[in-house]
């Protein structure tokens, strides 16, 4: 069918020239925007480079920590300890709650419409609401202890869960459903023999995202809230020990690095 | 319309499928006239919108044990035909009569009772890939269960027996253990054959069930769909692209166009002139022997 019927000239067939333009087009606009924003808040983007070494060195005088220093590592990891916890414990106990809305937030697994609506309006809420306001919002009702760090990164992580799950479970889903379903089988045996089955590497995959997410998260809600790890890192910002600030941000690094190094492990034997 | 055709048979094979069976002569003569009816639609319609009518007046009768194919072009209502007689899809009007009973109407236990009799396969299997043969072809005895007894793979033994029967049938026994994604194309419609199988249906409704496929394994799959037909007296039901493997498996043909049936006879009646009315005016494109 293809030889025979084809009446286009090769040489008016333009499709890559015009790709050219376009992604030209975009560059220039990108490259546009740089500078306008440099212009609107008179940053200049030349100095900003330049003064890169000066920092550098900087970074190397007041920061590299002695043998004293290292005395207090107990109570950092002590605290890192903890972070990483409530870090784990918030995302947890958010994806079993992100689940549920997450089956009733779905298209294919909605129970009734409206409830689908609600589901999706409390996820989008709380998934709206940064967690560093979510901190502050709740530090004033219970006040600086882990229980705040807690409920901030448990409702930031409902949130995006929600998001997540709902996209994993109609991606996941939607034909194993339909085979079911004409079988005859009611709506929990769906649940548990077609959708879970089938979108159980996703889900874990997107929990193990946001136990990542949140341990560094966590660093910054315990700032606000005066627990963890971040509580530490402010006291000694504050007094400008800037040695004890590095040990305490090489030691949030390694702990992020060996989290995310746990959680592919997890995923590469899960899928 | 001929680009299509060749295009869906993309999904290739790689291991050879062992074939085929021969059926015995006076099978294969037995007049399909003289079965009991055991399914009646009647004046069945079905609007998505008040502009869009998929189905109009739909009136059709199913007889036990027969191999009936809907056949059409893309848009006709085929799938949407076959998803009602089971009410995956809701007519919008129109009686579906299966065993003394106006099934439109059924709800709840009633209505999964009734699937039950139902069994189903897909041109994408609807397989659970991740899990493994056996656990997708048991899942076919899901409407027999309450929530829980399901939830909890609550399986009898004799249950689990019968399962392993019928992958044996179908030739599938080396592949038991395995997950469904590790399987072709062929051997997946086959373990959706055997879901269907286990329900113990009286109707099984094929959504193009060789559409994914390459030839071989395309006749493979109507070979098993037409011995079901003959051997167990199951009446299937299949929707299909293909007008030649219609006509060479069927023993009743329902042409359908623009959501009207056109057609509804054997398949030796089919010929040239009945094709350009189903297909219309690009029939001439279309292979027919």
């Amino acid at each position: 069918m293809s030889s025979k019927s084809s009446t286009q000239h090769l040489s008016r067939v333009n499709i890559i020239r015009k790709k050219h333009i376009r992604l030209t087009i975009a560059a220039l606009i990108i490259l546009g925007l740089i500078i306008l924003a440099g212009e609107i808040t008179s940053y200049d983007h030349i100095d900003g480079l330049l003064s890169i070494p000066a920092a550098i060195s900087w970074l190397f005088s007041n920061m590299l920590f002695s043998a004293g220093t290292l005395a207090n590592f107990p109570t950092v990891l002590r605290l890192l300890w903890e972070t990483i916890l409530i870090s784990i414990v918030s995302t947890t106990t958010a994806s079993v709650f992100a689940l549920i809305f997450a089956l009733l937030g779905s298209q294919l697994t909605q129970v009734n419409t409206f409830l689908m609506y609600v589901a999706k309006l409390v996820a989008s809420v709380s998934r709206n609401i940064p967690v560093v306001a979510w901190a502050l919002i709740l530090v004033l009702s219970f006040g600086t202890n882990s229980a705040t760090g807690f409920l901030a990164l448990f409702f930031a992580t409902f949130g995006f869960l929600v998001r997540a799950y709902i996209e994993t479970i109609d991606e996941a889903s939607s034909d194993s459903i339909e085979a079911l379903r004409a079988t005859g089988a009611t709506y929990p045996q769906m649940i548990f023999k077609a959708v879970l089955p089938g979108s159980m590497p996703q889900l874990f995959s997107w929990t193990l995202f946001m136990i990542e997410t949140n341990i560094r998260s966590a660093t910054l809600v315990g700032l606000l809230t005066g627990t963890g790890i971040g509580y530490l890192f402010d006291l000694y910002y504050k007094q400008l020990n800037y040695e004890m600030v590095s040990l305490i941000t090489l030691s949030i690094v390694v702990a992020v690095l060996i989290i995310e190094a746990i959680s592919n492990r997890i995923r590469r034997e899960i899928i | 319309m001929a680009t299509q055709l060749k295009s869906r048979s993309k999904v290739t094979e790689k291991k050879a499928d062992p074939v085929i069976f021969n059926f015995p002569e006076e099978a294969q003569l037995e007049e399909t006239i003289e079965r009991p009816v055991i399914m009646q639609v009647k004046n069945l319609h079905k609007n998505y919108t008040k502009d869009t009518k998929v189905l109009k007046d739909i009136n059709f009768d199913i007889r036990e044990g027969e191999l009936l194919s809907i056949i059409g072009p893309s848009g006709a209502g085929k799938s949407t035909l076959l998803r009602t007689i089971n009410r995956m899809i809701e007519p919008t009007s129109g009686e579906i009569i299966f065993g003394d009973e106006n099934i439109t109407k059924l709800k709840g236990k009633g209505l999964r009772k009734m699937r039950t009799d139902i069994g189903m396969i897909f041109q994408h299997y609807n397989l659970v890939d991740r899990l493994s043969v056996f656990e997708n072809v048991l899942h076919g005895l899901l409407g027999y269960k309450n929530s829980l007894q399901g939830i909890l793979s609550l399986y009898s033994e004799e249950e689990k027996e019968k399962a392993l029967e019928i992958i044996t049938e179908l030739g599938i026994e080396d592949h038991i253990y395995k997950r469904c994604d590790e399987l072709s194309g062929g051997q997946k419609q086959r373990v959706g054959i055997a879901r269907a199988l286990i329900q113990d249906p009286k109707i099984i409704l094929c959504d193009e069930p060789i559409a994914s496929l390459d030839p071989r394994a395309s006749m493979v799959i109507m070979e098993y769909l037409k011995r079901i037909s003959r051997e167990r007296g199951i009446t299937v039901i299949v929707n299909l692209h293909q007008v030649d493997v219609a006509k060479k498996y069927s023993d009743r043909m329902i042409g359908l166009n623009a959501g009207e049936i056109v057609f509804n006879d054997a398949p030796e009646v089919m010929d040239q002139g009945i094709v350009t009315k189903i297909y219309g005016s690009k029939a001439d494109e279309l292979i027919v022997e």
